[in-house]
């Protein structure tokens, strides 16, 4: 298959479709309609079904129910929606259901605004729901890399049994670009004999998040968080630009790291040695390079669009070895290669502007 | 000797975690009896509550999954689109279904998803220890209304069946009770005929059973039986909703007029 011009958000969609997801159950909002759109006309041509649910709410809990019936589903939705999707989220990782979930995420908080932005980075990595657990999540730059991680995320959710996380932003969903979808290897998942299909032959399954005995919810909990280790350890994912000889570390995911890219560019043709890493899983966050590169760099800069979320997990990650600052836009608006540009300019000491 | 009567064989032997004389038990036996009669014991999967029933599958040998409080028609409408094939049904308290998941339970009958939901209704939030139910009835006392459940303040019960029943999606809708034997016995004929409702293919079945709560109505199990004949069931009034007969009729009714 050739490349087509596709829009994110239909990406995410026909990636998701390839992967063998047959289910999708979402509700409208601005800046994600395109996948439910996508999914209402293209999941029946393959046996699937799309179902346009009353709410986000009850969208994650047919989640729950196709998930824990063995099926590869999927739901996207973006910032609001996505709140309403915590309770549902906690109890599928608790039920250590596997399934994927898009946010594209927009400006908030409360009803905020449908401009881009990336301020749903806590909810999305450290929790949002209730409860001890953890999904996987990834954050995608271009569109092809959507698609990318659309498929690894149906693999690694089967294989941990766990939500995962596609954390885009409004412009990743509504831009145009280039895509190759090249068939994933396994896009009939395997059998998942602990899903609820009609005891026929065999003892009953039980799909469940409650363990009443502190005892057994203990045990539930260290058994979570041996898989969430093994995903720590084997799951980060990061890309390095000019980083290995840099003074300046940029620091930034998604949307904002390609304008980073483009401020390195311009940073080097000045002569001043600056570099890229950018995270592309999210959690697990890829400590180790930031904090190699603290080593020989002399300053980091995160940048995003919010107020500083991210930030903190480079912070973690450098661990005081060297100063890490911050910029940032937030509101909808997208930073802009100058003013980066400036922000670099003033940590390496002000005067060369 | 002859053996005239035992376990349903898709009920497990577990003792149940129940309040002595609350009528759950009964409820958990008659549908455990129509999954029997019925042969569906391997083509079945439950969504339990949170609520006091949220241990049924303690009690029933068949898959199941655990929902959140309220979101089981949401939760079983993704099982049934994924096994279209097998019976899928909830059983839900008056708070799960008729406070915080009415969203939920009212889109699933409006789609006429092909489940079968059963409905407890005590009238009080047994689980968290009495207080107010949507369906606690004007007078009624709990933890939350001290002096009664006050219309000015509270407003009134939700009576589900009823509304439920006008969806079109909604095949079949019955209010039954279990507070003797003879309308335990109707009640466990509802069930059974939901559950055909389901197997027909014909579209959203519901079945509300009203059910004592002795503990929290503070009362003995007998005088509880008493109440609820007493105070819901002329609230609650008991019977058939909505058949598929009625459907069928409705049906021609409606062609007659337009053609
Ligand atoms: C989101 C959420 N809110 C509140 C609770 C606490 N809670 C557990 S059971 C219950 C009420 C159950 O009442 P009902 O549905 O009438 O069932 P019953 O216990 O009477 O059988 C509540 C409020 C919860 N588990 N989850």
């Amino acid at each position: 298959m050739g490349k087509v011009l596709m829009k994110g958000n239909e990406a995410v969609a026909e990636a998701a479709v390839l992967s063998g997801c047959k289910y999708f159950f979402g509700y409208p909002i601005t800046p994600q309609n395109e996948i439910p759109e996508y999914m209402s006309k293209r999941l029946p041509e393959v046996g699937g079904t799309f179902l346009q649910a009353e709410s986000e709410i009850s969208a994650i809990n047919m989640v729950f129910g196709a998930a824990g019936s063995g099926a590869r589903v999927m739901t996207s939705s973006s910032g609001p929606g996505i709140s309403l999707k915590q309770e549902g989220i906690s109890y599928l990782a608790g039920a250590e259901l596997p399934c994927v979930i898009v946010n594209m995420v927009r400006g908030g908080p409360g009803l905020g605004n449908i401009g881009p932005a990336q301020s749903d980075y806590f909810q999305a990595t450290k929790g949002g729901g209730h409860g001890d657990y953890r999904v996987i999540v990834y954050g995608p730059a271009s569109v092809q890399e959507l698609v990318d991680l659309t498929m690894d995320a149906f693999e690694l959710a089967d294989t941990y049994r766990n939500p995962v996380m596609i954390l885009g932003d409004g412009i990743l969903g509504q831009m145009m670009e280039p895509v190759e979808f090249s068939f994933p290897e396994n896009s009939s998942p395997a059998p998942k004999p602990w899903s609820t299909s009609g005891a026929r032959g065999r003892k009953r399954n039980l799909v469940t998040s409650l363990y009443i005995v502190p005892e057994e919810l203990e045990k539930h909990c260290l058994k979570l968080k041996a898989k969430y280790d093994d995903v720590a350890a084997r799951e980060k994912k990061h890309e390095s630009y000019f980083a290995d000889d840099a003074d300046i570390i940029l620091a930034a995911y998604g949307t904002t790291a390609r304008i980073c890219k483009a401020v390195v560019d311009q940073a080097r043709e000045e002569g001043i040695r600056a570099g890229l890493i950018r995270p592309v899983s999210l959690w697990p966050f890829p400590d180790a390079p930031y904090n190699t590169a603290a080593d020989h760099a002399a300053a980091f800069l995160a940048v995003e669009m919010s107020n500083g979320q991210m930030v903190e997990d480079v912070r973690l990650a450098v661990n005081g070895k060297k100063p890490v600052h911050f910029f940032g836009r937030t509101g909808g608006i997208v930073p802009a290669k100058a003013e980066i540009i400036a922000e670099v300019k003033k940590i390496l000491g002000g005067g060369r502007q | 000797m002859k053996k005239i009567f035992s376990r349903p064989r898709s009920m497990t032997d577990k003792p149940m975690h129940f309040c002595p004389g609350c009528t759950h038990g009964v409820i958990q036996r008659l549908i455990a009896e129509v999954i029997d009669d019925l042969g569906i014991q391997e083509d079945t999967i439950a969504i339990g509550p949170v609520g006091c029933a949220v241990f049924c599958y303690d009690y029933w040998d068949v898959d199941f999954q655990q929902a959140s409080h309220g979101r089981a028609p949401a939760v079983a409408t993704g099982v049934k689109r994924v096994h279209p094939d097998k019976v899928v049904f909830s059983l839900q308290g008056d708070g799960d279904i008729a406070a915080i998941g009415t969203t939920e339970i009212i889109h699933a009958a409006a789609r006429g998803e092909k489940i079968t939901c059963l409905f407890v209704n005590n009238s009080i939030y047994g689980m968290t220890g009495g207080q107010m139910a949507p369906t606690t009835v004007v007078g009624q006392k709990s933890t939350t209304t001290p002096r009664g459940r006050d219309r000015d303040l509270a407003g009134y019960p939700v009576k589900m069946t009823e509304m439920l029943s006008v969806l079109d999606g909604v095949v079949y809708a019955a209010r039954v009770s279990v507070h003797n034997p003879a309308n335990v016995l109707k009640a466990k004929k509802a069930i059974k005929k939901a559950f055909e409702v389901q197997l027909r293919g014909e579209g959203f079945s519901l079945v509300e059973i009203l059910s004592t709560c002795p503990t929290n109505w503070g009362l003995s199990p007998l005088d509880a039986v008493r109440w609820l004949e007493k105070n819901m069931v002329p609230y609650f009034k008991l019977g058939e909703y909505k058949v598929p007969e009625e459907k069928k009729h409705e049906e021609i009714a409606v062609a007659e007029v337009a053609g």
